[in-house]
Protein backbone atom coordinates (compact mmCIF):
# COMPACT_ATOMS: atom_id res chain seq x y z
CA UNK A 1 0.00 0.00 0.00
CA UNK A 2 2.80 2.33 0.98
CA UNK A 3 5.02 1.58 -2.37
CA UNK A 4 1.37 1.83 -4.31
CA UNK A 5 1.06 5.81 -2.65
CA UNK A 6 4.51 6.51 -2.68
CA UNK A 7 4.76 5.59 -6.75
CA UNK A 8 1.78 7.46 -7.15
CA UNK A 9 2.84 10.60 -5.48
CA UNK A 10 6.10 10.10 -7.56
CA UNK A 11 4.71 10.24 -11.22
CA UNK A 12 2.21 13.52 -9.64
CA UNK A 13 5.66 14.61 -7.94
CA UNK A 14 7.87 14.24 -11.37
CA UNK A 15 4.66 15.48 -13.81
CA UNK A 16 6.07 19.08 -14.82
CA UNK A 17 10.16 17.84 -14.89
CA UNK A 18 9.38 14.70 -16.88
CA UNK A 19 6.71 16.45 -19.33
CA UNK A 20 9.11 18.84 -20.36
CA UNK A 21 11.61 16.55 -21.22
CA UNK A 22 9.28 14.16 -23.14
CA UNK A 23 7.92 16.20 -25.86
CA UNK A 24 10.25 15.58 -28.43
CA UNK A 25 8.85 13.40 -30.89
CA UNK A 26 8.48 16.04 -33.35
CA UNK A 27 11.89 16.18 -34.87
CA UNK A 28 12.20 12.70 -34.66
CA UNK A 29 11.74 12.27 -38.59
CA UNK A 30 13.49 15.37 -39.44
CA UNK A 31 15.87 15.06 -42.46
CA UNK A 32 19.59 15.37 -41.70
CA UNK A 33 20.86 14.16 -44.14
CA UNK A 34 22.59 17.90 -45.47
CA UNK A 35 24.62 17.75 -42.62
CA UNK A 36 25.59 14.00 -42.46
CA UNK A 37 23.26 13.00 -39.90
CA UNK A 38 24.62 16.16 -37.52
CA UNK A 39 22.89 18.58 -35.86
CA UNK A 40 21.02 21.17 -38.29
CA UNK A 41 20.17 24.92 -39.03
CA UNK A 42 16.71 23.64 -37.40
CA UNK A 43 17.54 21.96 -34.41
CA UNK A 44 19.41 25.01 -33.55
CA UNK A 45 16.91 27.16 -34.12
CA UNK A 46 14.15 24.98 -31.99
CA UNK A 47 16.52 24.97 -28.96
CA UNK A 48 16.88 28.67 -29.49
CA UNK A 49 12.98 28.84 -28.79
CA UNK A 50 13.25 26.67 -25.93
CA UNK A 51 11.88 23.99 -27.88
CA UNK A 52 12.52 20.27 -27.49
CA UNK A 53 15.05 18.57 -30.04
CA UNK A 54 14.93 14.60 -29.42
CA UNK A 55 18.93 13.97 -28.94
CA UNK A 56 18.07 10.31 -30.33
CA UNK A 57 20.40 11.32 -33.83
CA UNK A 58 23.14 12.34 -31.21
CA UNK A 59 23.10 9.52 -28.44
CA UNK A 60 23.50 6.65 -31.49
CA UNK A 61 26.12 9.06 -33.71
CA UNK A 62 29.41 7.73 -31.64
CA UNK A 63 31.27 6.39 -34.87
CA UNK A 64 31.34 2.55 -36.07
CA UNK A 65 34.81 0.54 -36.60
CA UNK A 66 33.34 -0.41 -39.66
CA UNK A 67 33.57 3.26 -41.01
CA UNK A 68 37.26 3.20 -39.72
CA UNK A 69 39.28 4.87 -42.64
CA UNK A 70 42.55 3.32 -43.70
CA UNK A 71 45.68 3.67 -40.93
CA UNK A 72 47.05 5.46 -43.24
CA UNK A 73 44.28 8.22 -43.91
CA UNK A 74 42.70 10.36 -41.29
CA UNK A 75 41.33 9.93 -38.83
CA UNK A 76 42.48 6.36 -39.41
CA UNK A 77 43.88 5.80 -35.58
CA UNK A 78 40.63 6.47 -34.30
CA UNK A 79 38.81 3.60 -35.42
CA UNK A 80 35.99 5.20 -37.16
CA UNK A 81 35.25 7.82 -34.56
CA UNK A 82 35.67 10.98 -34.89
CA UNK A 83 36.39 13.35 -31.26
CA UNK A 84 32.80 14.48 -31.78
CA UNK A 85 32.14 10.85 -32.33
CA UNK A 86 33.83 9.99 -28.58
CA UNK A 87 32.81 13.35 -26.70
CA UNK A 88 29.11 11.72 -27.68
CA UNK A 89 29.83 8.87 -26.41
CA UNK A 90 30.73 10.55 -23.39
CA UNK A 91 27.87 12.90 -22.90
CA UNK A 92 25.98 10.39 -23.40
CA UNK A 93 27.39 7.32 -21.16
CA UNK A 94 27.82 4.91 -23.81
CA UNK A 95 31.98 4.89 -23.82
CA UNK A 96 34.04 2.14 -22.92
CA UNK A 97 36.71 4.21 -20.18
CA UNK A 98 38.07 3.53 -17.17
CA UNK A 99 39.21 5.66 -14.47
CA UNK A 100 41.60 5.38 -11.89
CA UNK A 101 39.04 7.49 -8.84
CA UNK A 102 37.83 5.32 -6.40
CA UNK A 103 34.60 7.72 -7.08
CA UNK A 104 31.47 5.62 -8.23
CA UNK A 105 30.64 8.03 -10.45
CA UNK A 106 33.89 9.01 -11.28
CA UNK A 107 33.14 7.19 -14.87
CA UNK A 108 30.91 9.46 -15.74
CA UNK A 109 33.26 12.03 -17.51
CA UNK A 110 30.24 14.78 -18.69
CA UNK A 111 26.74 13.97 -17.27
CA UNK A 112 24.29 15.18 -19.71
CA UNK A 113 21.42 15.46 -17.16
CA UNK A 114 22.70 17.81 -14.71
CA UNK A 115 21.61 21.26 -16.67
CA UNK A 116 18.35 20.11 -16.62
CA UNK A 117 18.22 19.15 -12.71
CA UNK A 118 20.25 22.73 -11.86
CA UNK A 119 17.31 24.58 -13.65
CA UNK A 120 14.92 22.58 -12.00
CA UNK A 121 16.34 23.05 -8.83
CA UNK A 122 16.47 27.04 -9.22
CA UNK A 123 13.49 26.86 -11.54
CA UNK A 124 10.56 25.21 -10.81
CA UNK A 125 11.15 23.63 -7.40
CA UNK A 126 11.60 26.89 -5.43
CA UNK A 127 9.18 28.57 -7.26
CA UNK A 128 6.29 26.00 -6.37
CA UNK A 129 7.81 25.51 -3.25
CA UNK A 130 7.67 28.69 -1.98
CA UNK A 131 4.00 29.76 -3.04
CA UNK A 132 3.03 26.40 -1.68
CA UNK A 133 4.30 27.30 2.04
CA UNK A 134 3.68 31.22 1.54
CA UNK A 135 -0.43 30.09 0.26
CA UNK A 136 -0.30 27.89 3.28
CA UNK A 137 0.49 30.56 5.28
CA UNK A 138 -1.46 33.04 3.85
CA UNK A 139 -4.53 30.55 4.12
CA UNK A 140 -3.90 30.20 7.88
CA UNK A 141 -3.66 33.72 8.33
CA UNK A 142 -7.30 33.81 6.63
CA UNK A 143 -8.68 31.09 8.97
CA UNK A 144 -6.98 32.52 12.26
CA UNK A 145 -9.06 36.53 11.10
CA UNK A 146 -12.23 34.48 10.45
CA UNK A 147 -12.48 31.82 12.66
CA UNK A 148 -10.56 33.07 15.22
CA UNK A 149 -8.92 31.20 18.09
CA UNK A 150 -11.05 28.25 18.90
CA UNK A 151 -11.93 28.25 22.84
CA UNK A 152 -12.97 25.99 25.12
CA UNK A 153 -17.10 26.68 25.17
CA UNK A 154 -17.62 25.03 28.79
CA UNK A 155 -16.26 25.38 32.48
CA UNK A 156 -12.73 25.19 32.33
CA UNK A 157 -10.04 25.39 34.76
CA UNK A 158 -11.73 22.85 37.08
CA UNK A 159 -9.34 19.60 36.72
CA UNK A 160 -6.92 18.43 34.32
CA UNK A 161 -6.59 14.45 32.64
CA UNK A 162 -3.14 13.56 31.40
CA UNK A 163 -3.35 13.37 27.43
CA UNK A 164 0.53 12.39 26.92
CA UNK A 165 2.74 10.35 28.88
CA UNK A 166 6.76 12.11 29.31
CA UNK A 167 7.94 9.34 26.86
CA UNK A 168 4.83 10.27 24.08
CA UNK A 169 6.07 13.81 24.84
CA UNK A 170 9.93 13.37 24.11
CA UNK A 171 8.74 11.08 21.00
CA UNK A 172 6.96 13.87 19.87
CA UNK A 173 9.73 16.71 20.57
CA UNK A 174 12.69 14.78 19.06
CA UNK A 175 10.44 14.28 15.78
CA UNK A 176 9.00 18.22 15.76
CA UNK A 177 12.30 19.72 16.79
CA UNK A 178 14.59 17.76 14.28
CA UNK A 179 12.16 18.69 12.15
CA UNK A 180 11.94 22.36 12.45
CA UNK A 181 15.92 22.54 12.57
CA UNK A 182 15.74 19.93 9.31
CA UNK A 183 13.42 22.16 7.69
CA UNK A 184 15.34 25.64 8.01
CA UNK A 185 18.51 24.04 7.56
CA UNK A 186 17.17 23.15 4.28
CA UNK A 187 15.27 26.04 2.67
CA UNK A 188 18.84 27.83 3.87
CA UNK A 189 20.40 25.79 1.48
CA UNK A 190 17.70 25.63 -1.44
CA UNK A 191 17.25 29.50 -1.56
CA UNK A 192 20.78 30.34 -0.19
CA UNK A 193 21.71 31.62 -3.72
CA UNK A 194 18.55 33.58 -4.28
CA UNK A 195 17.85 35.09 -0.98
CA UNK A 196 20.48 34.83 1.61
CA UNK A 197 23.67 35.76 -0.54
CA UNK A 198 21.95 39.17 -1.97
CA UNK A 199 20.61 39.83 1.31
CA UNK A 200 24.19 39.18 3.81
CA UNK A 201 26.71 38.17 0.78
CA UNK A 202 29.16 35.11 -0.24
CA UNK A 203 31.18 35.20 2.64
CA UNK A 204 28.47 35.17 5.42
CA UNK A 205 26.90 32.53 3.16
CA UNK A 206 29.46 30.26 3.04
CA UNK A 207 29.74 29.66 6.97
CA UNK A 208 25.83 29.64 6.77
CA UNK A 209 25.56 27.09 4.24
CA UNK A 210 28.60 25.09 5.64
CA UNK A 211 26.73 25.20 9.19
CA UNK A 212 23.38 24.12 8.05
CA UNK A 213 25.11 21.05 6.11
CA UNK A 214 25.99 19.48 8.75
CA UNK A 215 23.61 20.29 10.75
CA UNK A 216 21.42 19.13 8.38
CA UNK A 217 23.14 15.86 8.00
CA UNK A 218 23.86 14.96 11.48
CA UNK A 219 20.36 15.56 12.79
CA UNK A 220 18.39 13.70 10.72
CA UNK A 221 19.06 10.82 12.52
CA UNK A 222 17.14 12.30 15.49
CA UNK A 223 14.75 12.91 13.04
CA UNK A 224 14.19 9.13 11.89
CA UNK A 225 14.67 8.31 15.52
CA UNK A 226 11.85 10.53 16.66
CA UNK A 227 9.46 8.92 13.56
CA UNK A 228 10.35 5.66 15.08
CA UNK A 229 8.81 6.68 18.13
CA UNK A 230 5.99 8.26 17.44
CA UNK A 231 4.85 5.66 14.59
CA UNK A 232 5.42 3.12 17.39
CA UNK A 233 3.91 5.21 20.18
CA UNK A 234 0.43 6.30 18.01
CA UNK A 235 -0.17 3.71 15.38
CA UNK A 236 -2.62 1.36 17.48
CA UNK A 237 -4.63 4.83 18.24
CA UNK A 238 -4.88 6.16 14.49
CA UNK A 239 -6.32 2.97 12.54
CA UNK A 240 -9.01 4.99 10.41
CA UNK A 241 -12.78 4.21 11.29
CA UNK A 242 -16.27 4.73 10.89
CA UNK A 243 -16.00 7.41 13.53
CA UNK A 244 -13.77 9.48 11.19
CA UNK A 245 -16.25 9.96 8.31
CA UNK A 246 -18.73 11.42 11.22
CA UNK A 247 -15.62 13.99 12.26
CA UNK A 248 -14.79 14.66 9.04
CA UNK A 249 -18.45 15.46 7.57
CA UNK A 250 -18.65 18.10 10.23
CA UNK A 251 -15.13 19.35 9.32
CA UNK A 252 -14.42 18.14 12.89
CA UNK A 253 -16.57 21.70 13.89
CA UNK A 254 -13.51 23.59 12.93
CA UNK A 255 -15.68 26.11 10.99
CA UNK A 256 -18.50 26.57 13.44
CA UNK A 257 -18.99 27.01 17.78
CA UNK A 258 -20.61 24.34 19.58
CA UNK A 259 -20.03 21.54 17.23
CA UNK A 260 -17.83 18.56 18.79
CA UNK A 261 -18.18 15.56 16.91
CA UNK A 262 -17.09 12.54 18.95
CA UNK A 263 -13.45 11.07 18.71
CA UNK A 264 -10.98 9.12 20.75
CA UNK A 265 -7.55 9.32 21.58
CA UNK A 266 -6.82 11.20 18.03
CA UNK A 267 -10.01 12.60 15.69
CA UNK A 268 -9.62 12.04 12.02
CA UNK A 269 -7.89 15.36 11.04
CA UNK A 270 -5.06 13.90 13.44
CA UNK A 271 -4.68 10.89 12.23
CA UNK A 272 -4.52 12.69 8.68
CA UNK A 273 -1.20 14.51 10.20
CA UNK A 274 -0.15 11.48 11.64
CA UNK A 275 -0.22 9.16 8.35
CA UNK A 276 1.09 12.25 6.30
CA UNK A 277 4.10 12.13 8.88
CA UNK A 278 4.45 8.76 8.79
CA UNK A 279 4.65 8.61 5.07
CA UNK A 280 6.25 11.71 4.30
CA UNK A 281 8.85 10.69 6.82
CA UNK A 282 9.55 7.28 5.69
CA UNK A 283 9.84 8.74 1.97
CA UNK A 284 12.26 11.92 2.97
CA UNK A 285 14.28 9.82 5.04
CA UNK A 286 14.88 7.28 2.16
CA UNK A 287 15.64 9.88 -0.29
CA UNK A 288 18.04 11.34 2.90
CA UNK A 289 19.82 8.32 2.81
CA UNK A 290 20.93 8.33 -0.37
CA UNK A 291 21.83 11.77 -0.48
CA UNK A 292 23.56 11.34 3.35
CA UNK A 293 25.46 8.39 1.26
CA UNK A 294 26.39 9.18 -2.06
CA UNK A 295 25.77 6.85 -4.90
CA UNK A 296 25.78 4.10 -2.34
CA UNK A 297 21.75 3.84 -2.26
CA UNK A 298 20.92 4.54 -5.41
CA UNK A 299 16.75 3.98 -6.00
CA UNK A 300 15.05 6.26 -8.69
CA UNK A 301 16.07 3.65 -11.98
CA UNK A 302 14.65 0.55 -9.70
CA UNK A 303 11.26 2.42 -8.69
CA UNK A 304 11.17 4.08 -12.53
CA UNK A 305 11.23 0.36 -13.65
CA UNK A 306 8.66 -0.80 -11.28
CA UNK A 307 6.61 2.16 -11.77
CA UNK A 308 6.82 1.44 -15.76
CA UNK A 309 5.57 -2.11 -15.31
CA UNK A 310 2.34 -0.19 -14.02
CA UNK A 311 1.81 1.36 -16.87
CA UNK A 312 0.80 4.59 -14.51
CA UNK A 313 3.25 6.89 -16.14
CA UNK A 314 2.50 5.89 -19.58
CA UNK A 315 -1.12 6.75 -18.20
CA UNK A 316 -0.16 9.99 -16.95
CA UNK A 317 1.45 10.87 -20.28
CA UNK A 318 4.93 11.10 -18.92
CA UNK A 319 6.37 8.00 -21.61
CA UNK A 320 8.36 5.56 -20.43
CA UNK A 321 10.38 7.02 -17.45
CA UNK A 322 14.19 6.45 -17.34
CA UNK A 323 15.70 3.15 -16.24
CA UNK A 324 19.14 3.29 -16.42
CA UNK A 325 20.76 6.34 -15.02
CA UNK A 326 24.29 7.87 -14.00
CA UNK A 327 25.39 7.83 -10.67
CA UNK A 328 25.18 11.14 -10.31
CA UNK A 329 21.55 11.24 -12.09
CA UNK A 330 20.31 9.12 -9.09
CA UNK A 331 21.73 11.46 -6.63
CA UNK A 332 19.67 14.76 -8.80
CA UNK A 333 16.72 12.42 -8.57
CA UNK A 334 17.02 12.24 -5.11
CA UNK A 335 17.02 15.58 -3.94
CA UNK A 336 14.59 17.04 -6.44
CA UNK A 337 12.25 14.15 -4.42
CA UNK A 338 13.75 14.71 -1.23
CA UNK A 339 12.58 18.87 -1.75
CA UNK A 340 9.53 17.99 -3.56
CA UNK A 341 8.57 16.10 -0.33
CA UNK A 342 9.91 18.25 1.97
CA UNK A 343 8.01 21.51 0.92
CA UNK A 344 4.50 19.16 1.29
CA UNK A 345 5.84 18.31 4.99
CA UNK A 346 6.62 21.66 5.88
CA UNK A 347 3.32 22.88 4.52
CA UNK A 348 0.75 20.17 6.46
CA UNK A 349 3.51 21.00 9.87
CA UNK A 350 2.37 24.78 9.32
CA UNK A 351 -1.02 23.52 9.92
CA UNK A 352 -0.52 21.43 12.81
CA UNK A 353 1.42 24.07 14.25
CA UNK A 354 -1.24 26.14 14.10
CA UNK A 355 -4.35 24.12 15.14
CA UNK A 356 -1.72 22.73 18.05
CA UNK A 357 -0.90 26.49 19.28
CA UNK A 358 -2.56 29.95 18.45
CA UNK A 359 -5.06 28.42 17.01
CA UNK A 360 -7.28 26.33 19.42
CA UNK A 361 -7.33 27.10 23.32
CA UNK A 362 -5.79 24.62 25.71
CA UNK A 363 -3.97 22.27 22.76
CA UNK A 364 -0.46 22.89 23.28
CA UNK A 365 -0.78 21.42 27.52
CA UNK A 366 -1.02 18.51 25.86
CA UNK A 367 2.42 18.64 24.39
CA UNK A 368 4.27 21.12 26.81
CA UNK A 369 2.80 19.50 30.71
CA UNK A 370 0.77 16.73 29.19
CA UNK A 371 -1.81 17.39 31.15
CA UNK A 372 -5.57 18.74 29.59
CA UNK A 373 -7.97 20.62 30.64
CA UNK A 374 -10.50 18.32 30.80
CA UNK A 375 -13.16 20.34 29.50
CA UNK A 376 -11.35 20.79 26.86
CA UNK A 377 -10.73 17.45 26.00
CA UNK A 378 -14.38 16.09 26.82
CA UNK A 379 -15.02 18.82 23.75
CA UNK A 380 -12.58 17.82 21.38
CA UNK A 381 -11.81 14.05 22.14
CA UNK A 382 -15.33 12.80 24.09
CA UNK A 383 -15.03 9.02 23.40
CA UNK A 384 -11.18 9.02 24.71
CA UNK A 385 -11.98 10.95 27.86
CA UNK A 386 -14.92 8.35 28.78
CA UNK A 387 -12.42 5.86 28.48
CA UNK A 388 -10.25 6.82 30.52
CA UNK A 389 -12.70 7.74 32.75
CA UNK A 390 -14.15 4.24 32.84
CA UNK A 391 -10.42 2.51 32.93
CA UNK A 392 -9.32 4.97 36.28
CA UNK A 393 -12.74 3.84 37.80
CA UNK A 394 -12.20 -0.09 36.65
CA UNK A 395 -8.96 0.70 38.67
CA UNK A 396 -10.47 1.91 41.58
CA UNK A 397 -12.94 -0.89 42.04
CA UNK A 398 -10.03 -3.27 41.55
CA UNK A 399 -7.93 -1.81 44.28
CA UNK A 400 -10.65 -1.59 46.45
CA UNK A 401 -11.48 -5.06 46.06
CA UNK A 402 -7.81 -5.95 46.91
CA UNK A 403 -7.19 -3.64 50.05
CA UNK A 404 -8.98 -5.73 52.17
CA UNK A 405 -6.94 -8.54 51.47
CA UNK A 406 -3.95 -6.46 51.99
CA UNK B 1 8.07 20.55 30.20
CA UNK B 2 10.76 18.68 31.04
CA UNK B 3 9.94 15.60 28.23
CA UNK B 4 10.29 18.37 25.81
CA UNK B 5 14.02 19.80 26.82
CA UNK B 6 14.72 16.06 27.20
CA UNK B 7 14.44 15.84 23.30
CA UNK B 8 16.32 18.59 22.20
CA UNK B 9 19.23 17.54 24.79
CA UNK B 10 19.05 13.87 22.95
CA UNK B 11 18.61 15.59 19.55
CA UNK B 12 22.02 17.22 20.39
CA UNK B 13 23.45 14.39 21.65
CA UNK B 14 22.67 12.35 18.51
CA UNK B 15 23.83 14.64 16.34
CA UNK B 16 27.17 14.83 17.96
CA UNK B 17 27.01 11.83 17.48
CA UNK B 18 25.77 10.70 14.73
CA UNK B 19 29.16 12.79 13.11
CA UNK B 20 31.13 11.35 15.25
CA UNK B 21 30.22 7.79 14.24
CA UNK B 22 30.00 8.55 10.52
CA UNK B 23 33.71 10.14 10.47
CA UNK B 24 34.71 7.34 12.68
CA UNK B 25 33.44 4.58 10.05
CA UNK B 26 35.02 6.53 7.10
CA UNK B 27 31.06 7.08 5.98
CA UNK B 28 31.70 10.71 4.79
CA UNK B 29 30.96 12.58 1.18
CA UNK B 30 34.70 13.59 1.67
CA UNK B 31 36.03 10.04 1.59
CA UNK B 32 33.57 8.86 -0.95
CA UNK B 33 34.19 11.56 -3.17
CA UNK B 34 38.04 11.47 -2.50
CA UNK B 35 40.55 9.40 -5.09
CA UNK B 36 42.81 6.93 -3.81
CA UNK B 37 45.85 7.63 -2.22
CA UNK B 38 48.25 5.58 -5.03
CA UNK B 39 46.85 8.62 -7.10
CA UNK B 40 49.17 11.88 -7.60
CA UNK B 41 47.12 15.12 -8.14
CA UNK B 42 49.90 17.61 -8.48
Amino acid sequence: MLRILLAISLIFGLAVSAGAQDSTTATDSMDRSSTGGATTLEDILRRQEGLQVDPEYRRSNTGSADAAADITQQLGTLGGASESDVFRALRYGTADISVTSRSPAAGTIIQDGGIWWLQAREGWLATYGAYLLGGTLVLLTMFYVLRGKIRIEGQSGVSTILRFTTFERFGHWLFAGSFLILGLTGLLTLFGRKVVIPLLGHDAFSTIAIASKWVHNNISWAFMLGLIIITVNWIAHNIPNRLDLVWLSKAGGLFSKGVHPPARKFNAGQKMIFWGCVVLGVSISASGLSLLFPFELPMFAKTFAVLNSTGLPQLVGLGTLPEVMAPQEEMQYAQLWHSIVAFVFMAMIFAHIYIGSVGMEGAIDAMTTGEVDTQWAKEHHSLWVAEVEEADRAAAAKAGQVSPAE
Amino acid sequence: MKAMYLAFGAMIVITIGANYALHEIGMSTADQGSTSSTVRLD
